[in-house]
């Protein structure tokens, strides 16, 4: 009889949710929103990362994970600045190898290092920095939870903001009817620029795709960095209870798209089959009320509509 | 390497800089370039790279990034330098604030460059004295011995238990960084007696020791309480720092304190100053001495934590005293000046003329006649302040070159 040798990388992977590790490694009871998208993101990671986990954060809705003296989480925490989380990671890294390579530090001892920003800090002044560390090649990983606005401070446009969504400065008039008037800052395609070890859109509506995708990472060395859709009930105006729906809305109307970069390729690890109208999606949440009502934006819909359609098409089989 | 009888080399103000990390046996140096203050962490990157240091030198890409990757290798337990300088610092400030207050030990060299605008090379104060309130210890050296004892000195003291708080250096710009002066290098195991290697006081970050560092708080009540305790940490140097110094001086020869006295215990007229020119100051009391007049100079090193009671102790019943003050506060005047004040308010027999001078901005000269036209205004009766060293000579370079550019001389910048 033949043994039927299983490809090792396949047969480890999470194949249904109930092959997650049950362990969380954050508790649940922290200041965040209820039904934040980009905590559940976090959350499913860190049940691949483990506790010897460090993470850096950047000012921004997750710095409230932690709040003197409590924190949820079993690994280590340092709070940074807005745009010094990576370069804080760098330090970190950098001591730990000089504490092993110099020292003695035993193996053991050595913690993941993990940055934790959002879109605003990550696209606008933490860039710079970020792009640094991703060209010295820091052994690290970036999770950038991505709700489309500066969110902690109440929903301010940031370079994620995408086109017709209202921000608190981006507000649509009768001479700015889109609100934010710009396609959203195309970050996986900078950081794809950099040639990172690993690269990766995840949806917290996706976890065994989120999941393999961090098992992947945990097993390389260099950048590894992740951009996770957030849905914000707060900011994007929805019911916390639909966090899950809308998450899974963004994925099937092909807004965003769910891949990964890796060996010099990008292929897409969730396709939606038919794509849906991009409407069901921008129809339930507050911040594109104004395509819908008083009168119907189809102008406007169209053009985001266009946007999904043509960078889809690059990649139509 | 040169050395003279005396075991001393010749070492410029930078160079005796990076000879303090490396005998401090530094682990660790982010860095980024500024002028003047280059030459430092080009001379460390080539100990690394060549195996004279163990660690790691790591190129930023900018000052920010390169103070939050000192101060998070600080917290994750090995001994760091770096170095900056006026732009630089400024560029750091947010950062610097921010890990004064994480309360991790590493040292910091500002090589001192005034601040644009307009942009310029040359030193004075403005830059470190605008860290004056981050809670980070301020050592400010004349010398490029000073520099490198300061360096050894700043390790113990950001080190101690009672501390833990980064530690600068200030060296001036061009008129320290790039002068060559004897300087004793310390033997290598002496220093090592005097400061062992690293060994955090405080938990450090490592997978046994999980720990939340810097976490927000809410409310002004727990707020207050970590600034108070960053307070009296800084407060604690003033018991410290005589301590740590009278060890180094029992071991190396060298002895320094808070404040430096030059003639301070008959003089009728002190001036108060720090950095190199300070040696300027010295000169200029022995000057003033040989034509009979009763000078003094009162040296400030330590000027974080203020050490307000020693200079009041130091100036108590001298009558007379300038404040030289290489730094500029528009709309105020010169910065140190109400700190001196601060300190000898509460004297009954304190100075009856307490003089604010400003000069020495942007590498501006202190010329003996600038020290005598100070002596001058102190004998009249105290009046608007500040006194500025910006004379008629001063005033006709700067016609000068603005009328070989083509102003007409009567044309004044407003």
């Amino acid at each position: 009889m033949t043994a039927i040798v299983p490809d090792s990388q396949e047969e480890s992977k999470y194949k249904k949710v109930t092959d997650l590790n049950p362990e969380e490694e954050i508790a649940p009871g922290s200041a965040l929103c209820a039904g934040c998208g980009g905590l559940e993101g976090l959350r499913l990671a860190m049940k691949v990362l483990g506790e010897n986990t460090l993470t850096c954060n950047a000012a921004g809705c997750f710095t409230l994970i932690s709040v003197y003296p409590f924190t949820p989480l079993k690994g280590s925490w340092l709070y940074t600045t807005m745009s010094g989380p990576v370069p804080a990671a760098q330090g970190v890294r950098d001591a730990l190898d000089i504490r092993m390579n110099k020292h003695g530090l035993p193996a053991k001892e050595d913690l993941q290092v993990l940055v934790v920003a959002g879109d605003g800090s990550t696209m606008d002044m933490g860039l710079s920095p970020s792009s640094a560390a991703i060209h010295r090649q820091l052994d690290f990983i970036y999770f950038c939870y991505d709700n489309e606005a500066y969110g902690n401070t109440g929903f301010q446009q940031s370079g994620a903001s995408p086109l017709g969504s209202y921000t608190m400065t981006s507000p649509n008039t009768p001479e700015h009817p889109a609100g934010s008037e710009r396609v959203k800052k195309d970050l996986f395609g900078i950081w794809m620029a950099h040639n990172p070890s690993y690269l990766a859109t995840v949806s917290p509506r996706e976890p065994i795709d989120l999941s393999n995708k961090f098992k992947k990472a945990k097993g390389m060395k260099g950048p590894r960095l992740f951009i996770c859709l957030s849905p914000c009930p707060t900011g994007w105006g929805f019911d916390p209870k639909d966090t899950h729906v809308i998450a899974k809305l963004a994925v099937d109307t092909g807004i965003f798209p769910i891949k990964e970069f890796v060996d010099g390729r990008v292929t897409h690890t969730k396709r939606p089959r038919r794509r849906l109208p991009v409407e069901k999606y921008l129809e339930r949440q507050k911040r594109f009320q104004h395509l819908f009502v008083p009168e119907r934006r189809d102008d406007i819909i169209a053009q985001i509509q266009e946007n999904v359609d043509a960078y889809w098409e690059l990649y139509d089989e | 390497m040169e050395l003279t009888a005396r075991n001393q080399i010749m070492l410029t103000g930078n160079k005796a800089a990076a000879w303090g990390a490396r005998l401090a046996g530094v682990d660790y140096v982010p860095a980024f370039p500024i002028t003047p203050q280059t030459e430092i962490v080009e001379t460390l990157s080539q100990w690394f790279a060549d195996g004279h240091m163990q660690g790691k030198f790591t190129n930023m890409d900018s000052e920010h990034s390169m103070f939050m990757a000192a101060g998070a290798a600080a917290a994750a337990g090995v001994r760091v330098f770096t170095a900056s300088s006026s732009q630089g610092i400024l560029y750091g400030l947010e950062a610097l604030h921010t890990i004064a207050g994480w309360r991790v030990p590493f040292v910091l060299v500002n090589v001192s460059r005034a601040l644009a605008t307009p942009i310029t090379l040359e030193p004075d104060h403005n830059d470190v004295l605008s860290l004056r309130d981050t809670g980070i210890l301020q050592l400010h050296a004349e010398t490029c011995q000073e520099v490198l004892d300061y360096i050894l000195l700043a390790y113990r003291l950001a080190e101690d238990p009672e501390v833990c708080l980064p530690v600068l250096v200030n060296l001036d710009g061009f008129y320290l960084s790039f002068t060559r002066e004897p300087v004793v290098l310390p033997d290598e195991a002496e220093v090592r007696e005097f400061l062992p290697l690293f060994q955090p006081s405080q938990p450090v970050f490592q997978a046994s020791e999980p720990m939340a560092r810097a976490s927000a708080v809410f409310g002004g009540g727990n707020y207050s309480y970590f600034k108070i305790q960053h307070h009296l940490a800084a407060q604690n140097v003033v018991q410290v720092f005589p301590k740590i110094a009278q060890e180094f001086g029992d071991r190396f020869g060298r002895y320094y304190d808070a404040v430096e006295r030059y003639q301070l215990d008959d003089a009728e007229y002190v001036f108060v100053m720090s950095n190199s020119f300070a040696t300027k100051g010295r000169a200029a009391v022995q000057k003033l001495r040989r034509q009979g007049i009763r000078a003094g100079l009162l040296k400030l090193s330590l000027l974080r934590p203020f050490p307000s009671q020693t200079i009041a102790d130091a100036l108590a019943n001298r009558p007379k005293v300038a404040v030289i003050d290489q730094n500029l506060a528009p709309g105020m005047g010169g910065i140190l000046y109400p700190e001196i004040l601060k300190s000898v308010y509460g004297l009954t027999d304190r100075p009856q003329h307490l003089l604010s001078v400003v000069g020495g901005l942007g590498g501006r000269d202190i010329e003996e006649g600038d020290f005598i036209s100070i002596v001058q205004r102190l004998d009249q009766p105290p009046g608007s302040d500040p006194l500025f060293l910006f004379d008629e000579k001063d005033l006709q370079r700067f016609d000068q070159l603005r009328h070989i550019a083509g102003f007409s001389r009567e044309a004044r910048v407003p």
